[in-house]
Order: C-alpha cells, then structure tokens, then sequence
C-alpha cells in the first residue's frame, strides 16, 4: 500500500491524528529551546557535518584503523556484507558461547537485518529492553519511530498490553506503575542473559573503542551482566578522533529529544577480564549509496530523529505509514537506495517544506534528496497512467504560449459555468474538502492587454 | 531599471487580481515594469512530480521571455526558488545564468534592490502570516524556526509599516500549510489535514486575515475556509501592500 494510502487510514480517527503530532510537536519544541542554549549552534552543525564528509570520503581507511585498534585492545571485528551475513555472525558467536537468552539494546541496525526472527527461529530468546522497544515487541509490531519506537502508543493501550503480556492489574494507564512493572520484568531478563547486543552511535577509528547512548541505561545493565557483547555498526558510523565526540554528542541529544546530553553515553574500549566483545561492521547497501553522487550524504545521518519530530507529515501520518525500518524525510531517502520499487512513494511523502533539512544535526540535505528520487522514481518505477500522462501532456503545453492560452480560457470557462456537483465530483481529489476558486472572466495576460490598448 | 514581471500561471489564470496588485504595487514605486506576453510557467509542477525532464521546454520559454530585464520580479516565493534552484538542468548559457541570479520575489525585491519598508499602504486589520516554505526556507526571506540564527523577516519588515495593521503571532510560526503542489492531490488526507491545522492556528490567534508571498498556499487554505464557512478572508500579500483603505 502507498503511503498516501496508509496515511488516509490514520487520518480516519482524527482525534489519534492531533494527539500524535502534539506529542512529536512537544518533542521538537523542546529540541528548539535545547539548541537555542548552544551558543554556535549552526556553528556545531558545520562541523559535524564537514565530519562526516571527510569520514564518507576516507571510509576504506578509517574503517581499516578502526579495525587494527580495536583488535589491539582484544575486540573481535567481524564483516558482514548484508543483513543475511550479519545474522549469520551473531548466531554463529552465540552458538559459540552456548548463549539461549539474549537481551538487545536500541539498534535500528538489527531492526533493518531482521535479527530477532532470525535468531528467535533458532530457538534463541530476544529481549528488547528499550521499554519503547519492549512495547512494540510485546504488541508485535515494529518501532515508529527510530528514538521513540513506541510514539505511536497511548499510556492506555500500553496498560492494556502489560495486562496481557506482564500479568499487571488495570491502572488507567499510571506511567509511574506502568515503568516499574517494567523494570522488574526486564530485570529478571538481564539477570539471565547469555549475552548482551547492542547498536553503535559512534566508532572512533583513532582508539577501536565506541560508543553507545541510552536513557535507560539498559545497553550497560546487559553489557556488564552477560559474558559476551556483541555490537553491530553500519559503515558509517565511523568518526575519526575522540574530540570528536564532544561535537556529536552535544548535538545528538538536543536534536533527539532536546535533552543536553542522553543519561549514559557509554564508551567500551577494551572487553572486561573473562569476557568476550565483538564488533560487526555492516554494510548492507551503505556502499551502494556511497556511490550515489546524489544521495552520498545520507549516510551522514546520525539517527537522532530530528526530521521525523518536525516533518509535518509523519507527524500527522505515524511511522508505520511508511512501511520501512526507517521511517519519515531520512528514511524515505534511504529506503529507496535499499529497494526503489517498494518504497517508491516515499519520496512524494513530502511537501518538500525543508524542514528537515533545516532542522538535521548533520545538515544533511534531505528534502532535495527527496526530489532527486522523484526524478529517478518517474523513470524507473511505472507510474500511474494519468499522471504520467497529465504532466507529460503539461511539460508540452507550458512549453507553448499559445496551446497554454487556449487551454487556460477552456480550463477558466469550465469553471465558471459548471455547476458545483460537477466541479466538486468525485473525479476532482481537490474538492473532496477544499473549494475551488472562483474565476474571473479575464486572465491577468487578457487584463493586461486591455490595459495597455 | 527595466523589470520583467512574471506572474506564474495559476495566478495569471485564477488569481488576476493577484497579479493586478503586483503590478500597480511595483509602478506606485516608481519601477518600470513590463509583462512578458505569452509566458507560461516556470516547470515547478513538473520538476516537483518528477517530471523535471519533461519541463525542459517551459524552462527554455521562460529564459527567452525574461532575458532581457535587469530584474525579474515575481509574487510567488516557490517559482522564483524554482528557477533559481532547478533550473540547473538547462545548459548554463549567459542568459540563464542571468535570469537565475536576476529573479526576486516581490517582497525581497522591494526591500533588498528598491530598499523600501514603507510603501504607504494601509490596512487596518488583524493579519496572521502564512510563510510560506520555499520562501522561508529556499530563499531564505525570513529566518526559520529550525535554525539557530538571528530572527528577522522581510515580509514583517514590510507589513508593520502598513498603516492600522495588527500582526498577529501564531502558535507555530512557520508549519507547512500541506499544499505541496501535487502532493494536495496525490496525499490528499494529509495536505487537508495540514490545511486545516494551519487555519486553526489563525483562528485561535484572534486573525482576521492571512496573508502570505504564495498564492498557491493561500488558494489550498482558502479552499479550505470556504469550504468550512470559517471566519477568515485570505489576502496575497501584494494586495495588502497595494491597499489604501
């Protein structure tokens, strides 16, 4: 289904429509007045974004230094070329390691492998213990949103689904109880835990050690407790030196959730006596997009989620309208790069308002990336007969002065004289909910004629 | 100073007065203006659908309409960003050239080249700013709420000089209204639902009047307000600057 499609669904209850984007509008909000408090912020987002640029032009070496540092401190680094063989590397350390019980922090990574069913169909337990992540784990579905993947989900529904799912008792939705009931079941799950997954937020080739944010301090509760941590990286999640962190950092988490910084920004350099870290470096079509002139920087992306918090219309559409792993402005153009037909009316989910692009921590470009797809989407993908053939026939009429104008009094005179019911029938999507304008016999052009006689 | 004034095709076929407004603005400010007979559009539509190679022609048309002005003058804040940001697809003679780098939405025009603010209209009403997107955030007519940069706006700078105006702040200063071109009819829900945000918003901030640099905006809402027989009259800029009440 479309995006337009599955965006028409969520509009059919109105009320859910308002209360989703007041609750995203919330969150930019508070990114505004967070960003507001650094001084030089547009400063911060040059340099990170220069950062980056330098990184995806020297990722080969990076990657390689990353590499050699790492395994100088003990880590094992593992290359995995697509998702297949990312599933396959984890699976293989977990046999490995007699490991039947896994607890996994965020990582859109592992969302976009589609690690948990793989790993779930061998017979090993996944928990999520993002409690955003636990909940749409429980009501089997996937994340809405890449930093609030349950966004989606009142307090109400999610009382509702622990009665089901924890054995909790009705309690109207009480977010207070609704946590703590939480925190004893994940509890239990990180005690028994064989071993720990985790995302990267950054890579710093110059010490092989990385990072991990959370608020919950639930990456380090699993890491500290189970033998063996696994942590799976895309390409680009590389940044070059250490200092560099004091930059993406700071802008991380304002642009996330305007929070100065997340509670635990959690550096691991070395694996702790007795245990064993490992490191999987995914490219899974990052390559690919590499080498799209256009579309290079959006591997910049940091995964804060900014874009998806201002977009106008994932505000008002949700997250599963978009029907990708990652959804909203960055993942409708990341998608297409992985799958163009499938994903191919993502980049017309847009308004091309700009906001997103504005609002990136990493100055990533994206509404003119959107629009670099449409091009691409208009050739490669068949589009549907009448508006492929209504804007190529209007390519052929605004390119004449003459067959436009003859057009133009013909469009204005069926205007004027049709009755409403005509001109607001079914046939005509504008005026389903929106009136058309009413004509004046004369054109500005026929005006202007007279004026000048 | 010879200006070419290009007024793009919806408003030329359903928003004449509009364009009107425009014209007698610029010659009340003692420009002379001229209107290429026989221009078209600038391909927006085309461009912004994916169509970009099939607006090759009306690109090419548009550059011979309007090459030969030291400026081009437009009431619309999306074509001129149109021209000036896609029209790359043209080989980049000396004419394109120029009329990229020439072209000015009306607003920007009166304040940056004729370096006005008064232009001694009056309007006594109550007046919310829609700002436009491609306005705000491609040629950068006002600073946006997205970045961290000190606040201005032209379109402000020119309208608190309007005699008797009331401008009125919004809850969220420059959302997008949904209009989007064919978004409005390929995402209809959400380009409805967008419109009818953005008018709430006018309506609880005590407006009697929207006003904005884009009638294609403006047309999407008032569509909306007439359809909902809502308490609000929608204004091109350009009219209200052109106004004398």
């Amino acid at each position: 289904m479309s995006h337009a499609k599955e965006a028409e669904l969520f509009n059919n209850d109105e009320a859910k429509v308002n209360w989703h984007d007041q609750a995203l509008w919330f969150v930019r909000n508070k990114r505004d007045k967070a960003a507001n408090t650094v001084k030089g912020w547009e400063a911060l987002r040059n340099l990170a974004s220069a950062i980056k640029s330098n990184v995806l032009s020297n990722l080969d070496n990076y990657l390689i230094q990353f590499e050699e540092n790492a395994q100088k401190n003990g880590i094992h680094i593992h290359w995995a070329a697509d998702a297949k063989a990312h599933n396959k590397i984890v699976h293989d350390i977990l046999l490995k390691n007699n490991a039947k019980k896994v607890v996994k922090s965020k990582s859109m990574l592992t969302e976009e492998c589609h690690l948990n069913p793989y790993l779930e169909a061998r017979g090993i337990e996944v928990i999520d213990t993002d409690l955003g992540e636990r909940i749409v784990q429980l009501a089997k579905e996937p994340p809405s949103h890449i930093v609030l993947p349950a966004i989606h989900k009142t307090k109400e529904e999610v009382d509702v689904l622990f009665q089901k799912h924890l054995g909790t008792i009705p309690s109207n939705g009480d977010p207070q109880y609704l946590t703590n009931e939480a925190r004893k079941h994940l509890r239990d799950k990180f005690l028994k835990a064989d071993a720990a997954l985790t995302g990267v937020n950054f890579a710093v080739a110059e010490t092989g050690g990385f990072v991990v944010c959370t608020n919950e301090g639930n990456a380090d509760m699993g890491i500290h407790l189970a033998k063996v941590h696994i942590a799976s990286m895309g390409i680009e999640k590389i940044i070059p030196q250490e200092k560099h962190l004091g930059i993406f950092l700071r802008l991380l988490a304002r642009s996330a959730t305007g929070q100065p910084i997340t509670t635990y920004s959690s550096h691991f350099n070395k694996p702790s006596l007795g245990k064993e870290m490992h490191i999987i470096i995914v490219d899974n079509g990052r390559t690919e997009q590499l080498g799209r002139e256009h579309f290079r920087s959006s591997l910049n992306c940091i995964r804060c989620g900014a874009c998806m918090n201002t977009c106008p219309i994932y505000r008002r559409s949700g997250g599963h309208s978009y029907k990708a792993t990652i959804p909203g402005p960055i993942g409708s153009i990341l998608s297409p790069g992985m799958d163009l037909k499938k994903h191919s009316s993502l980049p017309f989910a847009s308004t091309l308002c700009g906001s997103c692009s504005d609002v990136c921590p990493v100055k990533i470009n994206i509404h003119e990336q959107l629009y670099q797809w449409r091009q691409i989407i208009t050739k490669d993908i068949k589009q549907p007969t009448v508006k492929a053939t209504t804007l190529k026939m209007a390519g052929r009429v605004l390119a004449n002065s003459k067959l436009y104008g003859f057009l133009g009094k013909s469009a204005r005179f069926m205007l004027k004289h049709l009755p409403k019911f005509i001109i607001n029938s079914k046939l005509n999507t504008w005026g389903k909910a929106r009136d058309l304008p009413k004509v004046e016999h004369d054109n500005f052009e026929d005006w202007y004629k007279k004026r000048k006689s | 100073m010879k200006v070419g004034l290009f007024i793009p095709c919806y408003i030329n076929q359903l928003y004449p007065k509009v364009g009107i407004a425009t014209l007698e603005l610029l010659e009340k400010l003692g420009v002379d203006v001229d209107y290429p007979i026989g221009q078209t559009c600038c391909g927006q539509p085309l461009g912004n659908s994916g169509y970009e190679e099939e607006s090759k022609g009306a690109c090419k048309l548009f550059i011979e309409n309007f090459k030969n002005y030291d400026y081009i003058v437009c009431p619309s804040g999306s074509c001129v960003y149109h021209v000036k940001k896609h029209f790359d697809i043209l080989e980049q003679t000396d004419d394109v050239i120029n009329v990229r780098s020439n072209i000015y939405e009306l607003t920007q025009f009166i304040f940056q080249i004729l370096v006005k603010t008064n232009v001694g209209a009056s309007f006594p009403y109550k007046v919310g700013i829609h700002k436009s997107c491609h306005g705000l955030r491609g040629l950068r007519l006002g600073s946006c709420s997205e970045r961290m940069d000190a606040p201005y706006s032209i379109e402000e700078n020119l309208l608190k000089e309007v005699k008797g105006i009331q401008l009125k702040t919004l809850n969220r200063v420059d959302e997008c209204c949904g209009f989007g071109g064919t978004f409005s009819i390929f995402e209809e829900a959400i380009s409805v639902k967008m419109g009818k945000d953005r008018i709430q918003d006018h309506l609880n901030s005590d407006v009697e009047v929207i006003t904005g640099t884009d009638q294609s905006c403006l047309m999407h809402l008032e569509g909306l307000i007439n359809r909902n027989n809502q308490p609000l009259r929608v204004m091109h800029i350009a009219e209200i600057l052109n106004s004398t009440l």
